[in-house]
């Protein structure tokens, strides 16, 4: 919304419920607070500007665990409650979907500082828009007035009973510096519910922080210094003084950082609903594969392994693809697992005429080795009567098994000749199938059509695939 | 569509937006980190959006912001990033939010490391995180089941205002098949109960507390019926030669792929074996394994993990047959030939 379009409005604020319906019990006139208690102000406050600015029905209000956990009861808005300390983040999902709303994260200093550290400070970095108020009443209210990060030195509370040390606890945290220190925020304030004079002021900030929402400028914070004169075992006049004596002076009052009149709005993605957009950007063609073949070519279990760069992982998805194009079951997976092994990169491919049962496999029937160590690493797993290709280039040894069927193919040389050695993996393609033509030359034609698309280098991958099938054929 | 060769992790980015799935939450970690970096590629593409969230646990509770929100909702991670999700996961089943997750598990417990293990079951099937709650948890075995499993996800999850999960494993996300994306796509359906933060939606509240206890033990009952009438119409299964097989191997996910290639091999030398496997684990094909157990004499729960899901498969043959069981951990994926020995094994031992 543009700051022109906010209308300011009179009266009582609608924002909060005329009775409290959610409410247990008979009383649906008073809040559960106990008296004094700073939460019921500040919900009116907040209530306040947006009903001023005429946003209550597109507000979101998330309620924290701690006291103000049944806000919800209260706000005449759309309500989520969170788990404890995590509102910056439920926020975060509110306000990426609905990035026309108000969101505000209302929070205590147990859920915030405490528990919810992380995910404060990240949703503050990433500059959410939302707005946050943390009222830091300095210890746990709900759960019996335990120490809160916010608690004071020497300050007694339930787990410091003889005052919090720094020795044992440090010192309290100073949240509003802290998130005030990160690039993102937009607007960060200290005040305090205690004199007419702060309550005005609170009332201006939280306002202000509203008004940033509205105009989508990012993430506002608005500590509230507030009072709980149950957990501090305080009169609710005690309770005020005891703020301005021992609060007010560690945490300051104030405007911390404001750099609203610098900051653009921020609009964010909204998501399409044309589904031809959406197949393009998924990159899916319409039509149909091959859904079968009537070719029986058993099941090959294909291990591809080299040295990386050589490119064996490509020349399986290749392998892969063609075979899927042609009607074929296929699968791939990259060296994954106890299988990596001889510091190698490999993969498995399986190329079958029936459905694949594992992907792993133990023993190929069809093994193409680019370098030494991929030989040593697989050469024993081969199976009986299979298949090993041997980049003979730079392999050395000789193959060992005298039970299968042996190929030494010059594949790097070959790619060399034609001038483009990270081809080898594309002669090797060609080697196995002159070797086994598990399915036509042009599957593979097709697949580097559309993965390669500059000419040249299809040109000659096309002839590296030509050069290693004539040599197979040539054996 | 025409079919795609892709990994089983990034087809379900792709279901997922055609799905109707517009919001990604996700902190990486492996072997599930294809899942996020896909939906950082493609969300955007659309209008979606990503983010990477600064843990497991922020991005499933964003995962429960934007589901409060009416958005259809993806999150995904393995093993330890799952234990750290439980908390949320318990917040989105007491507030019944539907959202889809997927676990692609890795070894534990612990650090663990990063190869495959079925060691999730109990935490994803049974619950992990507090209160009386369940996932529906599909068991994906292959990437056009990652693709049609995430659109059943997201359809059962709305209609059941529930988490689906998909338990999957690194080799099954890792593994690259063909794929055949679905022709239409579905946007995300109108929620009457989500807070869209405009008039219509302002008296709706999302919420996991309830102070009474009668709004509590009702809330529990309707849960609970839930979970039943899910038992009663959601059971799925596939069948492996099962008609005339003396020995049942109930096996997910990769290990039923294995199982497969042993089942095929001992049925060539005349074995009467065969495989239920389950496509769904809650709820758990207690229907067809009861049918089974009738005629079967023997079962054999095979599974990477110490035996979990050995006891829902004891449970509902009510313990008529016995159980043997095949299992391994750290990391390691059976051979055709361990899966065939343990199969001979119980074999011999019950039939002979
Ligand atoms: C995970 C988890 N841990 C602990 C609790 C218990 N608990 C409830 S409220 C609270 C502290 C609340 O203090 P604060 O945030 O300061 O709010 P206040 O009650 O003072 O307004 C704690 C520890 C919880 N609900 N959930
Ligand atoms: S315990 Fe403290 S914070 Fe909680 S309602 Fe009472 S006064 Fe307010």
């Amino acid at each position: 919304m543009e700051p022109s379009t906010i209308t300011v409005k009179k009266g009582k604020p609608e924002a909060i419920y005329d009775t409290f319906e959610r409410k247990a019990g008979k009383d649906k006139l008073t809040t559960h607070y106990c008296p004094g208690c700073g939460h019921g102000r500040v919900h009116k406050l907040v209530a306040e500007a947006l009903s001023d600015f005429g946003l209550t029905d597109k507000t979101i209000f998330i309620s924290p665990v701690g006291c103000s956990v049944f806000a919800y009861y209260y706000m005449n808005t759309g309500n989520v409650q969170a788990p404890h300390g995590r509102a910056p983040a439920v926020g975060t999902g509110l306000c990426r979907v609905r990035p026309d709303s108000v969101v505000i994260s209302y929070q205590g200093d147990g859920d915030l500082a405490a528990i919810g550290t992380a995910e404060i400070i990240h949703a503050a970095n990433r500059g959410e828009n939302m707005m946050v108020i943390f009222v830091n009443n300095a210890i746990y209210g709900m759960t019996g007035g335990q120490m809160a990060p916010t608690t004071m030195v020497g300050q007694k509370t339930q787990t410091t009973p003889r005052g919090r040390t720094v020795m044992n606890e440090g010192h309290p945290i100073r949240m509003a510096e802290l998130i005030s220190g990160l690039e993102a925020p937009v607007y960060v304030e200290r005040c305090a519910v205690t004199d007419t004079k702060n309550i005005m002021k609170t009332r201006k900030a939280i306002r202000k922080a509203v008004q940033l929402q509205a105009e989508k400028k990012g993430f506002s914070f608005i500590e509230i210094l507030s009072a709980c004169p149950t957990g501090w075992k305080m009169t609710p006049k005690d309770s005020i003084k005891w703020i301005q004596d021992n609060l007010e002076p560690y945490f300051k009052l104030g405007t911390i950082k404001d750099v609203s009149a610098e900051r653009e709005p921020m609009i964010k993605p909204v998501p399409t609903n044309d589904a031809e957009a959406i197949y393009s950007a998924l990159g899916l063609q319409k039509g149909k594969t091959k859904a079968s073949t009537d070719r029986a070519i058993g099941e090959k279990r294909i291990k591809i392994a080299g040295f990386g760069g050589q490119g064996a992982l490509t020349a399986g998805v290749m392998l892969a693809n063609a075979g899927m194009n042609d009607g074929l079951h296929v699968s791939w997976i990259p060296s994954y697992g106890p299988e990596m092994r001889g510091g190698t990169a490999n993969c498995s491919v399986v190329i079958s005429d029936r459905r694949i049962g594992s992907p792993v496999f133990e023993s190929p029937n069809v093994l193409i080795a680019m370098n030494g160590p991929s030989l040593d690493a697989f050469e024993a797993d081969v199976t009986a009567g299979g298949t090993i290709i041997v980049n003979s280039s730079i392999v050395e040894r000789k193959v060992k098994r005298s039970d299968v069927k042996v190929i030494c193919a010059p594949l790097t040389d070959l790619a060399a000749d034609l001038g483009i050695k990270a081809a080898a993996n594309s002669v090797a393609i060609g080697v196995y199938l002159g070797h086994e033509k598990v399915f036509e030359r042009e599957r593979i034609y097709d697949v580097l059509k559309t993965s390669l698309k500059k000419k040249e280098a299809l040109a000659l991958n096309i002839q590296a695939v030509d050069a290693g099938y004539a040599f197979a054929q040539g054996k | 569509m025409k079919k795609e060769l892709i990994k089983g992790n990034e087809a379900v980015v792709k279901a997922a937006i055609l799905a109707g799935c517009t919001h990604y939450f996700g902190y990486p970690i492996t072997p599930a980190s294809e899942i996020a970096q896909a939906a950082a590629h493609y969300l955007p593409l659309i209008g979606g959006t990503f983010v990477q969230a600064e843990s497991e646990v922020a991005a499933i509770n964003m995962v429960y912001g934007a589901a409060s929100a009416g958005a259809r909702v993806l999150t995904a991670s393995s093993s330890p990033g799952m234990s750290l999700k439980q908390e949320g996961i318990s917040y989105l089943a007491g507030a019944e939010l539907p959202a889809v997750l997927v676990d692609v598990m890795r070894a534990g417990p612990g650090l663990g490391n990063i190869w495959p293990e079925q060691s999730d079951y109990n935490q994803m099937v049974k619950g992990g995180g507090h209160g009386d709650y369940k996932n529906i948890v599909l068991a994906p075995n292959c990437a056009q089941e990652m693709c049609d499993m995430t659109l059943e996800a997201f359809d059962l999850a709305d209609k059941y205002r529930c988490t689906a999960v998909l338990l999957t494993d690194g080799s099954i996300g890792q593994t690259m098949e063909p794929v055949e994306f679905p022709d239409e796509f579905r946007p995300a359906p109108y929620k009457d109960w989500a807070v869209y933060g405009d008039a219509k939606t302002q008296k709706n509240l999302i919420s996991s507390i309830y102070m009474s206890i009668d709004a509590l033990q009702a809330l529990n009952r309707r849960l609970q019926q839930k979970y039943a009438e899910i038992e009663l119409k959601e059971q799925k299964w596939e069948d492996f030669m099962t008609d005339d097989a003396e020995l049942v191997v109930v096996a997910y996910g990769i290990t039923s792929r294995v199982a497969q290639n042993a089942i095929e091999e001992l049925r060539a030398e005349g074995r009467k074996v065969g495989m239920l496997r389950p496509k769904t684990l809650f709820p758990f094909p207690k229907k067809r394994l009861a049918e089974i157990a009738q005629t079967a004499k023997v079962f054999l729960a095979a599974e990477m993990s110490a035996g979990q899901m050995i006891d829902d498969v004891k449970l509902a043959i009510e313990c008529k047959r016995p159980v043997e069981f095949y299992g391994t951990c750290g990391g390691s994926i059976p051979t055709v030939e361990d899966i065939k020995n343990s199969i001979m094994a119980a074999y011999k031992k019950r039939i002979g």
